[in-house]
């Protein structure tokens, strides 16, 4: 957690995707034109998000078999770092919908789902500022987190696979291997992906430790 | 035979060329060197993101000693 690498190496990596992400050769293709360069930003946010949700149940599922609070207060500055990456896809994804398809909201069921597990996240945030014994917020908040991730990956990567949208990758659109279909986008993907996954667990790893300290310190108090 | 499968090919090849020719890419950004501006700006605020970031790490390091 506090080795410098792998910090340098997400910088290095976003820094390079954003040089390459303008820069490279995309596929031409109608109503994206340039914005399918979006695809090395909006969706390194939703991988960003899930890695650290995940990173959070993990962390609830320890905390409910050790009691240690280390383990709660990971599961928590995870899933804040996690609602950033959040809603920065929300807004980005707004942005790039309204020149793509018409419109920032078209009530499609990804979105939607994507709302949805939204409110769930921040319903873990008002729940746990609604408890205030510091066991009893740990361990229930722990609990509806194991409940809630589930169902956020079913509302983002099932349930859309299963009806129309307009999204890609969802109902019946082709994937991003149709899109991308000479590879050139893959690679600057990937480093934009790890790189933002990389980010995003250092800010999280930033707010832990602080969080830390301003636990004993109000412990010594 | 041979003309028709010319034929043929004279016509799908040209259907495609056209479709390229109607999506409009930024190639005027791009060829006025304006594109770089935009990747340096771009580079700009997240580097200062970064140095902020490893500004950050360091104070939290010093408390935490």
């Amino acid at each position: 957690m506090r080795t410098s690498w792998w910090k340098i190496l997400g910088l290095v990596m976003v820094a390079s995707a954003i040089v390459a992400g303008l820069l490279g050769p995309v596929p031409v293709l109608p109503i994206l034109h340039e914005t399918i360069r979006n695809v090395y930003f909006h969706v390194p946010m939703w991988f960003a998000m899930v890695t650290l949700y995940l990173i959070s149940v993990v962390y609830s599922v320890k905390y409910l078999s050790s009691g240690k609070t280390s383990h709660d207060l990971m599961a928590v500055e995870a899933v804040n770092t996690g609602i950033i990456f959040c809603a920065i896809g929300l807004l980005t994804g707004m942005l790039w919908a309204n020149i793509t398809w018409g419109e920032p909201w078209p009530n499609d069921p990804k979105l939607n789902g994507s709302a949805i597990a939204t409110l769930m996240y921040l319903a873990y945030l008002v729940l746990r500022n609604a408890l205030e014994e510091e066991q009893k917020r740990a361990k229930i908040s722990a609990v509806y987190n194991i409940f809630a991730f589930p169902v956020m990956i079913v509302l983002l990567y099932i349930l859309p696979k299963m009806t129309d949208s307009l999204h890609p990758g969802s109902g019946g659109n082709g994937t991003f291997r149709d899109l991308d279909m000479n590879s050139q986008m893959r690679p600057i993907f990937y480093t934009s992906v790890i790189g933002w996954i990389l980010i995003g667990v250092w800010i999280f790893t930033l707010r832990y430790r602080l969080r830390l300290l301003e636990n004993r310190k109000n412990q010594i108090d | 035979m041979k003309n028709s499968l010319a034929a043929l090919f004279l016509i799908l090849f040209n259907t495609t060329l056209f479709a390229q020719s109607e999506i409009d890419m930024a190639t005027g950004l791009r060829s006025s060197g304006k594109i770089y501006v935009v990747v340096l700006v771009l580079l700009t605020i997240f580097i200062v993101l970064g140095v902020f970031l490893f500004l950050l790490d360091r104070r939290i390091k010093k408390l935490e000693k």
